[in-house]
């Protein structure tokens, strides 16, 4: 697959000294959804800015579909839907005639047929004459969504879209990504949930201060930061844990019935059957066994909290 | 050039206007209406007439101008300021759109509609004094220049504006007092020699003036001069307006 956005050695300093992006590089291959994570204030709508020509980058390089966006801004951009992270609406207009404004507005043919694919993709069929001061403020992101794929992009920037947005809004769109992408779609999201990276993501990406500090293949991320840990039940409390097991890394819970013991998931499993067996040996009856690993959550605030390598 | 986004931003443009309509009629019959009632019959009738045209119909031209300007400045002003303010320009700015685009598609929809109030107010006077056009052609010429020119210049204040205050304070310290002491209401004939000469700094004087001459063949500067000066009056503005873009200033950070 080919690479629909490349970004290389992408950096912005505002004019008031604020560095908000800092040599930032990285690719996303055509179909591909990329979440990037990262708190407040990381620099993620600026990247998505700088990509979509709403900020002027102070130095780096972007294509979109191969073309620049800045000495090919015309065919870079017409491949472009951004839905932006602040709802912006014209108050008074109804929402047929937004959408259909900006699908003229990149260049496309009036299409009653594909403006109203989307509009019923987006639930918002029903509401395609009402006025957008007449909707709710889900509805209203909904109509930026709609607005976004008007003209049929093929690279999707959401910015934080599930921002104070309800269960449904979310489900729908976590659909709506899904569904884009077996159209052959490009997304790249912006979030701080991580339960939404986690869902519909093929990479994630980490930004903090304007860096990006890791991009890596969701499941791959996983494994390689995620911990997993054994949690086993005893049928009856002990005191301390025995000597033979102190070659692990154990902890006892307080009230002596369950032993946790962590370990990395690339290790051997084999580490897992000789503390069965020497648990075994040591006379404890397990009465129950569970394993978990740790989510992206708990990958990302390790991240964030240690200073990046 | 592409025309499909220039539809799209004056169509959404001119939506507006339509939404209003009535009031965008009503209100320039009304005032036309009531400068008649004023200087028409008022003052009117204890003035000579003017280079041979009666008072009223003298009055015709300015008022025409004196309106469109105005209008043509607010109106685009308030069209590119409103995005900025309520955040949906990044859409036209994210678009695959250059200037040029954006700034037809913005100003167009800006000068069509001084144009059409200067067209109401000339029909509504028509029911009041009888009028001539001399130069029929330079008259719809320098009406759809000064439509242009004016709209590209509320343009330009509309992008520098950073809150409703200073949008509308400049159109009333600046605009309306050069456009009043333009010449709208009088001949600068009529003024002292030293307001005379003071008056030909004013711009709009030259396109009030050629907008008069158009009408009755006579005027304060010569037809050349008023051309002249609206001709680098407009490429003046496109200019700073293509600088914007290019710098990003107010626009792109
Ligand atoms: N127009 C601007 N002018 C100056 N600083 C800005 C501007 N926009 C964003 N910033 C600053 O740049 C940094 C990154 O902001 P932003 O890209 O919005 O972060 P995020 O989207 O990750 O929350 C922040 O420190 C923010 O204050
Ligand atoms: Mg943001």
């Amino acid at each position: 697959m080919t690479d629909m956005l490349s970004i290389t050695g992408l950096s912005k300093r505002y004019n008031d000294g604020q560095v908000a992006l800092e040599n930032v590089s990285f690719d996303v291959k055509e179909g591909e959804i990329l979440a990037l994570l990262g708190p407040n204030g990381a620099g993620k709508t600026t990247l998505i800015s700088a990509v979509c020509g709403l900020v002027v980058p102070t130095a780096g390089q972007v294509t979109v579909g191969g073309f620049d966006t800045r000495s090919n801004y015309r065919l870079a951009r017409s491949l472009i839907g951004l839905v932006p992270q602040e709802i912006a609406l014209e108050p008074f207009e109804k929402v047929i005639n937004t959408v259909r404004f900006s699908r003229g507005l990149f260049g496309k043919s009036p299409n009653d047929d594909q403006i109203e694919i989307v509009l019923r993709q987006l639930s918002l069929w029903d509401k395609k004459d009402s006025k957008i001061l007449q909707l709710s403020g889900g509805m209203k992101r909904r109509v930026l969504i709609a607005k976004a794929l008007a003209h049929e992009p093929r690279v999707l920037f959401l910015d934080e879209p599930s921002a104070g947005v309800d269960v449904e809004l979310r489900r729908d769109m976590w659909k709506l990504v899904s569904d884009l992408k077996s159209q052959g779609v490009t997304i790249i999201l912006t979030t701080h949930y991580i339960e939404e990276a986690e869902a519909i993501a093929d990479r994630v990406g980490v930004i903090s201060k304007g860096k990006l500090i890791l991009l890596e293949e969701k499941k791959a991320l996983m494994k390689r930061m995620g911990r997993k840990k054994v949690e086993i039940s005893l049928q009856s409390p002990i005191a301390v844990i025995p000597a033979k097991l102190q070659n692990f890394d154990l902890y006892l819970s307080d009230d002596g019935l369950t032993i946790n013991y962590l370990y990395d998931a690339k290790a051997s499993s084999n580490e897992i059957t000789k503390l069965l067996n020497e648990i075994s040996i040591s006379n404890l009856q397990i009465s129950d066994l569970k394993t978990s690993q740790s989510s992206l959550e708990e990958i990302f605030i390790s991240l964030i909290e240690e200073p990046s390598k | 050039m592409n025309f499909r986004s220039i539809r799209a931003i004056y169509i959404f443009e001119m939506s507006r206007f339509f939404r209003t309509l009535l009031q965008s009629f009503v209100s320039p019959v009304i005032s036309t209406c009531l400068y008649f009632v004023v200087f028409g019959a008022a003052i009117g009738g204890r003035i000579d007439a003017v280079d041979g045209v009666s008072y009223g119909a003298f009055i015709v031209p300015g008022l025409i101008m004196f309106s469109v300007m105005t209008q043509a400045v607010s109106n685009a002003s308030f069209g590119i300021y409103f995005p900025k303010f309520i955040g949906t320009i990044y859409e036209v700015l994210s678009a695959p759109v250059n200037f040029l685009e954006i700034v037809i598609g913005y100003v167009g929809a800006a000068a069509s509609k001084a144009l059409f109030i200067g067209l109401v107010i000339l029909a509504t006077s028509l029911f009041f004094v009888d009028i001539e056009i001399i130069h029929p052609f330079i008259m719809i010429f320098l009406l759809l220049v000064t439509c242009i020119s004016f709209s590209l210049l509320g343009f330009i204040l509309g992008i520098w504006a950073n809150n409703f205050e200073q949008l509308q304070l400049v159109p009333l310290l600046i605009i309306t007092p050069l456009v009043f002491l333009g010449g709208s209401f009088y001949s600068i004939s009529m003024l002292p020699k030293f307001w005379q000469v003071v008056s030909l700094f004013n711009p709009v004087v030259y396109l009030i003036s050629g907008f008069r001459w158009a009408f009755y063949n006579n005027s304060d500067v010569s037809i050349t001069a008023s051309l002249f000066a609206i001709i680098i009056f407009t490429v003046f503005c496109i200019f700073i307006i293509f600088l914007i873009f290019k710098t990003g200033w107010r626009l792109r950070p």
